[in-house]
């Protein structure tokens, strides 16, 4: 049954895994996202759905004991904070070279380098520009909420195995600290061997007699060949780029003016929209809720309908700002705000932001 | 002219010894002489002789033998350089009927990879581990591995490994062998037809291990030579590899049922 409960959003991102029927959960503890492993140790999910839960000895560990699941035809996620997620990028290129399914989290800190267990969303162009090597892409989540931290891993495995894709929650110590109220999905059994079986014929789960045996790998030799591969995952990235967009709009209808924000970031906005409102100032809020796909064309389509200008709020130095100017292209004011290094902006200071840097620069 | 099938050429009747259908047609990559393609290939006959080949989940490492799943002719994996232990641990754990091996070369298992060997021994992970130690990174061009020898000479030990400024070589089998993670723990060569012998029943063992649920690692170690990679010829690679090797990495086990011999 679903039920309603108050969690961090850690925890509801753990009790998600469990209930959306997980086979696996391979990671290694960081500030601020440790209550992740912490929450499913003490659960037993073992015993509960039958779940692994194991703690590795580095993150490099970890998503590559995921890549290997995985390739099992097993649904299986690690999470981790920013410095973690950095060593994880070289198992993710392989994972999305290899097309296979996986979930993780990133509940961003601020950095560079060790940086701080503050939050922050530093890591926009890591988790959509690459991350790692390679020409590839992954889906990109935002959840601005506890109950988003739940839902969205129910919605990160389908889209996982839905196109064999790395599908990340990016998150922030925002959201993976704060508790809220969640309401649980209903848990979803975990496949039986003989569903993988039937299912996910790609998968290696040993080569059955008469049948051709399966190979997980993301190299070929031949450039031709890679080329050709290549030109597949691209086509996938493009069809993921049309159907799976989501974003949320928020007092759009008769906005002259448009914050654009996603996560803890999102959640502040939404309060410098009351601000700006109560002084008369018509403003609307677009959430972003997938970064990749980002919802260029929607974009593009506002601001042609008179938007006089889209503030991009962030905690970072200028990163989600970048693809709202691509996707402006021009055509409106953009401008960018945002505190970082661990530091959270108030929503007046966002107001302020707008008023100075949109309305009145 | 038409295709000549091999049972033209050899009589059934006559036909002493043919290759295992768990080695695919692919013609190997490995250089003439090398060690990978023999125990590529006694590794496949003790799967196929203990009728394992539909649940074995193999793991290709990255190194010369990054291309043994296409060699080897069942379900496989290629993992990252170095990260094999750690794919394998991935699999064993959610599919713990399956029989699940790495196989990888020194650069990859005691260089890049000694995290994920050391730990995934450490856990007891219920893996085999074939560990082909040639002393140098093979693939690459011949540069210095972990395993290379005091005074011997790679392309970036070009006079040779001088211990003050590059290090030791590394005994990560002697190292695992003291984790009570591991079950089995052996060295062998394949080098000679009575080596063959020795190693492939090492290698069965290590397979029969797991098929029992022994618990912890079974790790083969194989001495073997890179006569590409050393520049000599594959008789010469042999010899100094007798001469030199095997008195640094003495062959036989060191641990037999959990316990060191
Ligand atoms: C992360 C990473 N670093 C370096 C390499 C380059 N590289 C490929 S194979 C190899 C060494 C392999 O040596 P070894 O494991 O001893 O295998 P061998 O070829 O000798 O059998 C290196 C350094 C790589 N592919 N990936
Ligand atoms: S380079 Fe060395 S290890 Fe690689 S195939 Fe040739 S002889 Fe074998
Ligand atoms: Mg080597």
């Amino acid at each position: 049954m679903s039920e309603l409960k108050l969690m961090k959003g850690n925890e509801a991102l753990a009790e998600a895994a469990i209930r959306a029927g997980a086979d696996a959960y391979f990671g290694y503890p960081i500030t601020p996202q440790s209550e992740v492993i912490e929450y499913l140790m003490a659960e037993k999910p073992h015993e509960r759905t039958g779940m692994v839960v194991l703690q590795a000895e580095s993150e490099i560990a970890a998503i590559n004991m995921v890549y290997g699941a995985a390739g099992a035809g097993k649904k299986v996620m690690t999470s981790s904070s920013s410095p973690g997620i950095s060593l994880k990028q070289e198992g993710i290129s392989y994972i999305a070279g290899a097309e296979l399914p996986c979930l993780y989290a990133n509940v961003v800190r601020g950095g560079p380098g060790l940086g701080t267990i503050q939050p922050s969303q530093a890591d926009y162009f890591q988790s959509t520009k690459g991350g790692g090597h390679g020409d590839y892409r992954q889906i990109v989540l935002a959840p601005a909420s506890v109950q988003e931290m739940a839902d969205f891993v129910k919605d990160g495995f389908e889209l996982a195995f839905k196109y064999r894709i790395p599908v990340l929650i990016l998150s922030d110590g925002v959201i993976g600290q704060m508790m809220e109220k969640v309401e649980l999905f209903d848990p979803i059994p975990r496949l039986t061997d003989a569903e993988i079986y039937e299912k996910y014929p790609w998968a290696t789960t040993g080569k059955k007699s008469g049948t051709e045996r399966r190979i997980i790998t993301s190299l070929d030799l031949d450039s031709h060949k890679m080329e050709e591969h290549n030109h597949k995952l691209q086509a996938k990235y493009k069809e993921i780029t049309e159907k799976e967009v989501r974003y949320e709009l928020i007092d759009c209808d008769d906005a002259e003016y448009i914050i654009v924000a996603y996560g803890s970031s999102a959640r502040i906005a939404q309060k410098a929209v009351r601000l700006a409102r109560a002084k008369g100032i018509k403003v609307g809020l677009f959430r972003l809720i997938t970064l990749f796909p980002f919802p260029s064309v929607k974009m593009h389509e506002m601001c042609g309908k008179g938007i006089k200008g889209f503030l991009a709020v962030e905690m970072s130095s200028g990163q989600m700002v970048e693809d709202v100017r691509l996707a402006v292209n021009g055509c409106s004011k953009v401008a960018h705000f945002g505190r970082y290094g661990g530091i959270v902006h108030t929503p007046e200071e966002v107001l302020e932001a707008l008023e100075q840097k949109i309305i009145g620069g | 002219m038409a295709d000549i099938t091999l049972d033209q050429i050899i009589k059934p009747e006559n036909l002493v010894y043919t290759k295992t259908k768990l080695m695919t047609d692919k013609v190997l990559s490995y250089c003439p002489g090398c060690g990978h393609g023999t125990a590529h290939r006694i590794t496949m006959e003790v799967i196929e002789e203990l009728g394992l080949e539909e649940q074995t989940i193999g793991i290709a490492p990255v190194g010369c033998s990054v291309l043994a799943y296409e060699f080897m002719n069942i379900d496989m994996q290629q993992a990252a350089h170095g990260r094999a232990p750690a794919v394998a641990t991935g699999i064993k754990r959610v599919w713990p009927d399956k029989i699940v091996f790495s196989y990888q070369g020194d650069g990859d298992l005691a260089a890049i990879g000694t995290n994920e060997t050391i730990h995934a021994c450490n856990r007891g992970e219920n893996i085999v581990i074939i560990f082909i130690n040639n002393g140098i990174y093979g693939m690459t061009g011949g540069q210095m591995a972990p395993t290379t020898l005091i005074g011997m000479k790679s392309s970036t030990s070009p006079f040779g490994r001088d211990a003050q400024r590059m290090g030791n070589p590394l005994k990560i089998t002697e190292l695992v062998a003291q984790l009570p993670g591991t079950y089995f723990v052996t060295r062998q060569a394949v080098h000679t037809p009575a080596n063959v012998r020795k190693t492939k029943r090492a290698i069965k063992k290590a397979f029969e291990n797991q098929r029992d649920g022994k618990p912890g690692v079974s790790f083969v170690e194989i001495v073997s030579n890179c006569n590409s990679g050393w520049k000599m010829t594959p008789r010469d690679a042999n010899t100094w590899m007798e001469e030199n090797m095997f008195p640094f990495y003495p062959l036989g086990d060191i641990k037999v049922d959990g316990k060191l011999v």
